[in-house]
Order: structure tokens, then sequence, then C-alpha cells
């Protein structure tokens, strides 16, 4: 007896939505299995960890502040991984996003007025997707590699960022610390709760999400996305170019985690520093698959892995489980999220041996 | 199969109400929030090392957390807070700029007591902080290098131009020519507090430019490796470092925090705390010198003689004549920094080959 998996001739549409849940049900029981392991109790773990950040409202606010740059990343993601071009770098489009909305408040110190908002978030999607075009125009004109090109640029933006905020953008009255000066009140994104921590970045992620589903879902634009993502030979015949949709793909990708970018610049911390870069860019590639590359269900998905960013520092706070622990549950669901997804092209059938070597 | 499942179920369950009795609130509760990993083997394990004591000391009456890897930004906001609002009655945060964090944190939560390490911002009654003056132990390893070093130069790897760092550089000096007047040194500024691969690296540039001593205001034990690999000698920072480099570590400049941090959590079960800000150095123990070691024995001797004239109160390192870099006075012969000089400090004196970042 062995197991093999079977083609399916149609996708399942069962498994489709099952397979995220799998994956969250396996990632639980993979999790109590470590907090064993770690000589916790599995239960008070999971429960510390997944349940009791959702019972208060401060922790139910500072989900909301961790969803919203992941919400906006994954989106765009979605669009890009739809069409089959594979953009690694939305970390590198998030931090030149953040840096491009900075520019005017930080070049410009001190002018306060209500164009300056609009025009930051502006700035942050225009650098975003300009930063993303990069691996699009090499991809479409030369052909290379975009799952390459996309993630080397990461490194360097990351670099660039770093020199900017060290060195020309330094606050001089910051002690030597990275980081430029705070922002006038006219340059951050105001919050939606008095004395809370969530800002309007979080209504903007739900009005984009639905604007890219709806593209995605009811467009022409969305069947060409599709058509040239699950065949880009029939999307030639049916007129679609690929080499556009490249381009298409990573400017509206780079310009949504652009807009991420300058919202946590100006909605969380306020200035532009060298701590911007906390991997969003690629936990939001895990969003973007636990949310089924539909937007409406990364909003969902977003929610999910900000919840375990919190539940993560409560871990630590009230069990005593390092930080590394949450990094290894966000793998261990990207891995089964993965995994399961064989279940929806694929069926598992036991075969006996004795047939199969026939 | 399924009796031993049940089993563990129900003593998960007994655990799990065992440990809801535990958390009712007869205890009282230490956290600490950490720049670096607790092993660090530098500035953060000491700081656990404190943690540590006051759990060897105060027994079941105290509970303690800590949260390590908390960046120096604005995501430090959402860690302090959360500490303060699962119970912790005492929070120290243990890095210079979590004091912006730490007063709105304080503000926030009246009842709750905070104590920031090496900051100087106390806005609200329920704010401390607390320091050591670490610049007598480089006083000191200034002394050793000078007799030690064969190139007269000696290599300083310091992370952000704030006067506590300054002040180690120009008590490293100052204790230097008091015994070779020509004696040299050079600075590097890696702009971190704890970055191994970074820290390696100025220890090796340090090196190539014919430094044979080096010292470091950076928390990892790095520089010590590299030192040890290229055959020369290197001093510990903040915690003994001997095991990483047995015959390289000279001596060690270690901070002792276990008495602080005893007192403290004492006080607050105690209803005693009241806001302070502290200073403390060799004579309250919490300045403390690693054994001198890799060196001759007249050398040690002066050591040990210099550590004590500190200890007694017999010698300042910071007094009269000093020369500033600019070649202007700052101290006339015998006399002493006011205090405020010393807190502030932003300038070098002469024979620091550098020039301080602004």
């Amino acid at each position: 007896m062995r197991i093999e998996l079977q083609k399916r001739p149609d996708i399942s549409k069962l498994y489709s939505i099952l397979s995220p849940l799998i994956a969250l049900a396996l990632m639980v029981v993979a999790g109590a299995i470590m907090f064993i392991l770690l000589g916790k109790n599995p239960f008070h773990g999971l429960y510390v960890y997944f349940i009791e950040p959702l019972t208060d409202p401060w922790s139910r606010e500072q989900i909301l502040v961790k969803a919203t740059p992941l919400t906006l990343i994954a989106i765009g993601l979605a669009v890009c991984f739809r069409s089959g071009n594979w953009n690694i770098g939305a970390e590198g489009q998030y931090l030149i996003g953040g840096m491009f909305g900075a520019m005017i408040p930080v070049l410009f110190h001190g002018w306060e007025s209500p164009l300056l908002l609009p025009l930051m978030l502006i700035m942050g999607m225009a650098g975003g997707a300009l930063y993303g075009f990069i691996p699009a125009i090499l991809k479409s004109r030369f052909g290379t590699n975009e799952i390459l090109t996309s993630l080397m640029l990461v490194y360097v933006a990351q670099q660039f960022v770093d020199w900017v905020v060290r060195g020309p953008w330094r606050d001089p009255q910051g002690m030597g610390f990275p980081g430029t000066k705070s922002f006038n009140d006219s340059g951050l994104l105001p919050k939606i709760f008095e004395f809370g921590d969530a800002h309007y970045g979080a209504v903007i992620a739900v009005i984009a999400a639905v604007a890219l589903w709806f593209m995605l879902s009811k467009t022409l634009k969305g069947f060409e996305i599709a058509v040239l993502g699950q065949s880009p030979r029939a999307g030639r015949f049916a007129g679609f170019s690929a080499k556009q949709m490249t381009l298409f793909a990573f400017l509206i990708s780079g310009a949504m985690a652009g807009l991420a970018g300058i919202g946590e610049v100006s909605g969380t911390v306020g200035k532009l520093d060298d701590k911007l870069s906390l991997g969003y860019g690629f936990a939001a590639i895990i969003v973007a698959f636990l949310g089924r590359l539909n937007p409406l269900g990364i909003v969902a998905a977003g929610l999910v892995l900000a919840l375990s960013y919190i539940g993560g520092e409560a871990a630590q706070i009230s069990i005593g489980v390092s930080d590394r622990a949450t990094r290894v549950f966000q793998g261990l669901l990207l891995f089964f999220v993965l995994a399961c997804d064989t279940l929806i092209h694929y069926r598992v059938v036991l075969v006996s041996s004795v047939k199969a070597r026939m | 199969m399924k009796k031993t499942l049940f089993a563990l179920a129900a003593s998960c369950a007994v655990m799990l109400s065992g440990q809801a009795l535990a958390d009712s609130h007869a205890k009282t509760k230490a956290c600490f929030i950490y720049i670096g990993p607790t092993g660090d083997f530098g500035w953060t394990y000491q700081h656990d090392q404190g943690r540590l004591a006051v759990e060897a000391e105060l027994g079941d009456k105290v509970e303690t957390a800590y949260l390590e890897n908390v960046p120096e930004s604005a995501e430090a906001q959402r860690p302090i807070e959360a500490f303060a609002r699962s119970g912790c009655n005492i929070i120290f945060t243990t890095s210079f700029n979590y004091m912006d964090p730490t007063n709105k944190a304080a503000k926030k939560h009246p009842k709750v007591k905070f104590e920031h390490a090496t900051g100087f911002k106390r806005e609200s009654a329920n704010i401390s902080t607390y320091s050591s003056k670490f610049y007598q132990g480089r006083y000191v390893q200034g002394q050793i290098a000078a007799k030690l070093s064969k190139t007269g130069v000696a290599g300083y790897i310091a992370s952000f131009p704030i006067p506590e760092v300054v002040r180690g550089i120009n008590a490293f000096i100052l204790g230097a020519q008091s015994v070779n007047p020509d004696f040299k040194l050079k600075v590097v500024w890696v702009s971190t507090w704890f970055d191994p691969p970074k820290e390696a690296d100025a220890a090796k540039a340090l090196i190539d430019q014919g430094v044979d001593i080096i010292t470091q205001h950076t928390d990892s034990t790095a520089a010590m490796q590299v030192a040890s690999e290229r055959g020369i000698k290197a001093f510990g920072q903040a915690s003994d470092m001997i095991k990483f480099g047995p015959n390289t570590q000279l001596t060690a400049i270690i901070d002792d925090w276990a008495p602080y941090y005893v007192e403290r959590v004492k006080a607050v079960m105690e209803g005693t705390w009241e806001q302070q800000d502290v200073w403390h150095g060799m004579a309250d123990g919490n300045v403390v010198m690693a054994p001198y070691t890799n060196m001759p024995d007249d050398v040690a001797a002066m050591a040990t003689k210099t550590a004590a004239a500190i200890k007694d109160g017999s010698l300042e390192p910071f007094t009269g004549p000093v020369t500033k870099q600019d070649g202007s006075e700052w101290l006339k012969d015998g006399e002493k920094s006011d205090i405020g000089t010393l807190l502030g400090m932003n300038f070098y004196v002469k024979g620091v080959d550098d020039k301080l970042p602004q």
C-alpha cells in the first residue's frame, strides 16, 4: 500500500475553502506539540496566543495596526501572483514607498497643509510602484527571472533606506540615532479612536481590498489577469499581452506595498527610521496565500497573521516562550497552507503496491 | 490510547487551573524590556542576570517576565504597554532610546512603576531613571591599554554618540594619557547596540589600521572573538567575556544590576518606591572589574590600585588639567568636572583620533 496523488480534472471547490482551515488546524496541533516540547501547558499556551488577544479592546486595536500593512501589501501581491508574476520583493517596495512618502515632510519640514498627507500617500504609492517597475521591466524586456531580481532589490532598498536615515536625512537633534525628524501633525495619518493607536490606514486597506476584489472578479482586466496567469498561451490567443501584464501587475503590487510603507511611516511611527522593515513584505506572502489570493480573504488572513504577532508577544509576557516561537508559528502556517493547497488540485488515493507495479 | 489521551487532557486541565490560581495578585510582578537577546553575553545578559537575582532573592513573593529583541523605535511602545496592562507592578526598560515610549506609558499607567536605564526624562511621578558610572572602569582600561600597547594606539567600537558613550571614550583616553601622554585612540561608530557581524567588521577594520587593543561600547562578544583570532588583546564589555577570549581579555567592565533591581522591586513590595535618579558606580558595587588577566603582574597591580582609588573616591577620572580636542581648556589643574557636563558630554578630549558625529 502506498499513497498516491492523482490530479483532479477540475480544481476542487470544496477544498479551495477547506484547505486554509485545515492548514490553520494543523498549525494549532503543531503549535500544541511545540508548547509541550517547551514544557508549557499547550491549552494555556494556545489560549494566550490565539484567544486572549481577541478578548481585550486594546489588543484588538493592536491587531488592527499590525494587520494594516500586511493586508495592503498582500492584496497587491494577489494581483501579481494571480497573473503569474512572482514578486518576492514587496519588502523593498514597502521600504522605498515609505521613503518616498517621507520625502516631503523631511525636506520641507514645518510645512503644514491639508494637502500634505494626500501628497505623502501618493508619493508613497509612486515610490513603491517605481521600485516594482524595475524587476517588471527587466522581466518583460530581457526575460530575467523576477523572483531573483525582485528579491535582490530588497537588500538594495534596505541598505539605501538605512543610509538615508543615518546620513542625509538624520535628525540633527536625534543624538546620532538613525531616523528623521518627527513629522508635524498634518503629516500624520489620523487615529480612528481618540487616544487609540489604530489609524485610518486600516480603513484605506479595506477600501483598497474591495476595489481590487472588484477589479479581479468583475472586470475584463480581472479576466485578463486570470487567463494570463493560468495559461499564458491561451491569453496570447485572446490578444492579451503577457509583457504588459507583468508591468501592470508589478505596478499595482508595488503601489500597494508603497502605500503600506507610507501608511506605517505616517500612521504608526511618525518619522522615517531604520526599523521600518519588520519583515512585513515577506510575511505578506503568507497572508496572500492564506487569503487564497482573494483580496477579501486576505483582509481576514491579515488579521490572523497580525494575531500571531500580538499573541506571540502575549505568550512571551505571560508564559515566557521566546520571540522566535512567533516566527516558527508563521513559518508553520505558510508551510501547511502551501501543503494543503495540494488537496485542491490533487486527490489522495491509496494504491496497493501490486497494482501500481503493473 | 484513549486513556492516555484522557489522562493528558486531564493533567493539562489541572495545570490550567493551577496556573489560574497562581496568577492571583499576591505576587509582585517585575518586568523587563531588553534591546538584544538574553544570550548576547553582554549588556542584555547582565540585565537578565539582575532579573534572575530578583527571583533568587525574593523567591515566591515575586514573579518576573521579560521581552527580548525589542527595537528602539515606535515598535517599543506596544510591548511596554502590554506589560503595564498585563499586571506588571514595576517595569524596567533597559536601553537609552526607550526613553519616550517609557515616559508615554508611564503617563497612561500611573499605578505602575517604571524604571528607565540610562535615560534622563522623568515626565511623571511614577518613572525613575538609573545608570552606572561605567566610565570609571574605562579609565582603568585606558591605563592598562597604555601600559601594554606596542603601537600606542587602541581601537574603540562605539554605538551612538550619546553622552554616556562619549564619556566612556574620554575616560578611556584620559586613563591612557595618565600613563603615556602621546597615546592615541581610534573610534569606529557602528550605529547599533547589537549586531555581531557589524561589530566584528569594525574590529577587523580597527586592527587593520594598526590598533593592538580593542574596547567596545556594543553588546556582543564579536569583537572579543575577532581579537582572539588576530592575536591582539581586548576588553570585555558589560559582562565578563573571558570565555570568549581566554587568552585575549585583559579585564571587563561588569555591569552588576542585581543590587539595584532587588532593592527597587523590594521597594515596590513594601510600598516605599519613590521616584529617583541614581548614578551608581564602583563604590556601590554596580560597576565591577573582572579579574585582570593576560597581563604582567605589575600592570595588574597598577590597575587594582587605580580601581581602589576610584572606589574610595580619592581618584576622579575627570580631573584637570584636561584639554578638549579643539585645543581649548576644559578643566584647570586639580579641577573636577561638574556633574552636568558629565551627563551632557558632547565633545572629545585631546588625543581622540576621530571627529565626533553630530
